[in-house]
């Protein structure tokens, strides 16, 4: 194989390492005001079933309702981080490997970048400050922050990389001809669309896994609604991409991506948590193959001719740098998967709102806890 | 402003904000996986104590460091695409190494140390903040490979048919001669700036919990004691602390000094212009050439009015040699003139940077530096022998004393940077080459408002934040020295309370 093409795949295998893990994490984000609101856990008196009702914003942010919420993000808080370095990872090795596709994307999709890097930015410090005040205002403002910074990536990551697939506007000179509109057609807002439903539905089987109690019983029972939604739009959105640009090839993987995500749903029904979020996770990987499988050889396609396409040829490094990077790959990959697997390992356990301590805040001291 | 000009800006604006974190994420992390391993090998609560509070001020510090980064990896594509095409060869293999080694040691471990208290054990959950700290430096590592390559570019060739500049030896940009020294001189100040942090910190804390402690003994003489004073215990560590903090930072400026003197030589040697422009020296010493401290000059600097020099001293900054000959602008000019500006790449109406800002920056940095130092020998001197000082200079020492190596770092590499100029890739290619053609200045000016005004609004809370927490103080922790209910660090636990969470 031409080492082009190799670097090809790592790029596809490191989006995917993206999608897989951060797209929970972006699902965790996006339905903190969902799931995060209902009835105690271990209570089933009446009480406790009208506190589930109350939709006052106020009741969000204390009490069982703000339990539930610090539940949710306990899930992801070890692992949030480590999950974003993929795509950090993602950009750097496309700089190394194919510096042309590397300024072409990231100077065409300027805008819709910065706004990721926002979304990224408030979210991140979301997590991150959230649980540092024991206010109500305070954790409104990060929760706020937090949504809105889950659901830009995960809109605009389909929207960017969707556009990417169809082929935009480049000319002789590989720069990007189009303007912001270029970027918001149909095709690739309905990608965005899919790929915000379908972390959605990968962040309800990920909370189904790691809670117990009422957030996990609504995490499944809402996982159905958004995965048959999101079924629905991305048989249109892979339909349509593959009368575009599909190929033989392309065809079995979108037909391997519906076969897996339904069988996720339909593991969900059956109360199979752990197959569900394979299901999701092989889904997604599978998605993301789809359009490296649409794209190759080229890396982004011209619409404006296509002589002046990008490809994995002219669009790569030199050969003595794609060799240097290839050992580094070669070694360093793996080390990683293990590590950050077994991350997930030590923090396996499953969280309930029984575990959540006492919020801390810097006026007071904390309580010492002897056992 | 054209987009050349509002690109520079967001990056001079985005670089300089993201570095303020840099520093004191690396020589914090060290401080805490210090502390962390005292406690483990001596079981002294103190040390764990001092952990947990430099850990909570290091993760408040950290969070904006981590999102600020993130811009910097996407910056070079979105206003630098000519020059990501240029040098994407050679520049682009250290930036996805620093992603692939450094940025996942940081991210995944500091996860497991953060929430790692009492589920894992002990010993392994003090590794995991000593390889975060591992990762901080690699990651330096590699961002200033990639750096003393746009310094002193070295291990390329040029290829016309790519029009591209091409990587022929990765170990001669790993190994760059200005890389061995930009390295140990930005780990060691990175050590100064964790230092002086710490050492501001506790040395705040002591004068405040000293004062608490003698309001609570007059309360009670007077039998108004209403809340829990601080002990002699809680004293000690502060006192004990800030003297840490302050070693630390003085041995570390010891390394800071050596190396940044070795910088100066190979800077004379690869740039002599930027050495020139630091001195703001116009004509060339044959030998002799005087150190001037401070000057007095005309608005464009072209005449000297009134100057404090040290004869000789340039002589020896620059070539190790008191008698050695030290170039100047108006000879060099000249030779790099007629040398770069037939080129495309490499024409510019001027190969001299602002002298203002070069000669400016070079002293501002190694002022602060001094001020610095200066304070942490204060800070040693009042607490020498168990004295326990309250004096109303430690409030303001403090905060001087944390900030001036910050200051120092930002300012140092502003030097360096517009020290470089007009040249991206000293030499190679001059920064109006790299910069987006297909972006307008329009969207560049979009995103620097945007990233002005939003990192504006972080540091805000950020500081408030830094600053609570820093009230707060080291908390006591439960005498087994694990706060966690029913937790063990050896692995064993129950169904109960989280020790950490969101």
């Amino acid at each position: 194989m031409e080492l082009t093409t190799f670097w090809f795949i790592i790029i596809g295998v490191l989006w995917t390492g993206y999608f897989v893990l951060e797209g929970f994490d972006f699902g965790v984000g996006m339905l903190l005001p969902v799931l995060g609101k209902g009835k105690a856990d271990s209570t089933t008196d009446a009480a406790a079933g009208q506190a589930g009702e109350v939709t006052d914003p106020v009741t969000d942010h204390i009490g069982e309702n703000e339990k539930r919420r610090r539940v949710l993000l306990n899930t992801i808080g070890p692992v949030w981080d480590g999950n974003e370095v993929w795509l950090l990872t993602a950009g750097g090795a496309t700089f190394a490997a194919f510096p042309n596709w590397y300024a072409t994307l990231f100077s065409a999709a300027y805008l819709p970048l910065l706004i990721i890097l926002v979304g990224l930015i408030v979210r991140n410090m979301g997590f991150e400050y959230r649980h540092k005040r024991d206010s109500v205002a305070w954790r409104k403002g990060w929760d706020t922050a937090i949504i809105v910074g889950s659901f830009i990536p995960a809109i605009l990551w389909g929207v960017a990389l969707t556009n990417m697939v169809r082929g935009l506007p480049i000319n002789a000179d590989m720069e990007f001809t189009g303007n912001l509109f270029t970027l918001l057609n149909p095709l690739s807002l309905l990608g965005g669309i899919v790929t915000m439903l379908v972390f959605m539905t990968h962040g309800c089987f990920f909370v189904a896994l790691k809670t117990d109690g009422a957030v996990r019983h609504d995490a499944r029972a809402l996982a159905t609604k958004t995965g048959l939604a999101a079924a629905v739009l991305a048989v249109v959105l892979l339909v349509w991409l593959g009368i575009e640009v599909g190929t033989v090839t392309s065809w079995v993987t979108s037909v391997l991506v519906a076969l897996f995500f339904l069988a996720a749903l339909a593991f969900n029904l059956r109360g199979k948590e752990g197959a569900a979020f394979a299901g999701t996770f092989v889904a997604i990987a599978l998605f993301v193959l789809t359009y490296f499988v649409m794209l190759f050889p080229n890396v982004m396609p011209s619409t404006t001719n296509a002589a002046w396409s990008l490809t994995t040829e002219n669009a790569s490094s030199s050969h003595h740098t794609l060799v240097i990077m290839t050992w580094v790959a070669l070694i360093f990959t793996p080390l990683v998967v293990l590590y950050q697997s077994w991350t997930y390992w030590v923090f396996r356990k499953r969280i309930t709102t029984k575990h959540i301590p006492e919020a801390v805040d810097p006026s007071r001291p904390d309580p010492i806890k002897v056992h | 402003m054209d987009v050349l000009e509002l690109a520079r800006w967001q990056f001079a604006i985005t670089t300089v904000y993201h570095f303020l974190f840099v520093p004191i994420t690396i020589g914090l992390s060290a401080l805490v996986a210090g502390y962390h391993t005292a406690w483990l090998r001596t079981g002294n609560t103190q040390y764990l104590r001092l952990a947990k509070f430099l850990g909570k001020l290091f993760t408040i510090n950290f969070a904006l460091g981590l999102v600020t980064g993130i811009v910097q990896e996407f910056q070079f594509g979105m206003n630098w695409s000519d020059y990501s095409r240029f040098v994407g060869d050679i520049f682009g293999a250290p930036l996805a190494i620093e992603a692939l080694l450094a940025f996942f040691l940081e991210s995944t471990f500091l996860g497991l140390w953060i929430f790692g208290w009492g589920r894992l054990p002990r010993a392994l959950h003090a590794a995991c903040i000593w390889i975060v700290h591992i990762g901080t430096l690699l990651s330096a590592y590699f961002i200033l490979a990639a750096n003393s390559f746009m310094q002193n570019p070295v291990g390329y060739r040029f290829n016309p048919e790519t029009q591209r500049a091409e990587l022929v030896d990765f170990g001669a940009v790993l190994l760059n001669k200005v890389q061995l020294v930009t390295f140990p001189h930005v780990a060691f100040s990175s050590y100064m700036v964790g230092g002086a942090v710490a050492m501001g910190v506790m040395l705040w804390n002591l004068r405040k919990r000293t004062l608490e402690a003698r309001a609570a003994a007059d309360a009670v003489e007077t039998g108004g004691a209403t809340k829990v004073a601080p002990t002699a215990d809680d004293l000690t560590m502060y006192r004990k602390a800030s003297r840490v903090g302050a070693i630390v930072m003085l041995v570390a400026s010891l390394g800071v000094v050596v190396t940044g003197d070795l910088q100066g030589k190979v800077m004379t040697e690869v740039q002599p212009m930027k050495m020139a422009a630091a001195e703001a020296l116009y004509d060339t010493y044959e030998k002799d050439a005087p150190f001037s401290i401070f000057t007095v000059g005309t608005r464009d600097g072209k005449e000297e009015k009134f100057a404090v020099t040290v004869p000789n001293l340039l002589s020896f900054l620059a070539t190790g040699d008191f008698h050695g000959k030290v170039e100047g602008v108006n000879d060099l000019e000249p030779e790099l003139q007629k040398k770069f500006n037939e080129g495309k790449l490499t024409s510019a109406d001027s190969y001299t940077p602002n002298m203002m800002w070069s000669y400016w920056s070079f002293r501002w940095m190694m002022g602060w530096g001094g001020i610095c130092m200066a304070i942490g020998v204060w800070v040693l001197w009042i607490t020498r022998k168990g004295r326990n000082p309250v004096n109303r200079w430690m409030g303001p020492a403090a905060l001087v004393g944390a900030l001036s190596p910050v200051f120092a770092m930002s300012i140092g590499w502003i030097f360096t940077e517009i020290g470089r100029q007009p040249w991206v890739v000293y030499g190679v290619m001059t920064t109006k080459q790299g910069v987006s053609p297909s972006v307008s200045a329009g969207e560049v000016l979009t995103s620097m408002i945007v990233y002005t005004l939003l990192y504006g609004a972080l540091a805000v809370v950020e500081v408030k934040l830094f600053m609570d927490y820093m009230r707060k103080g080291a908390e006591p922790v439960a005498d087994d020295g694990e706060d966690l209910p029913g937790g063990h660090s050896d692995g064993s636990k129950n169904d109960d309370e989280l020790s950490f969470a969101y």
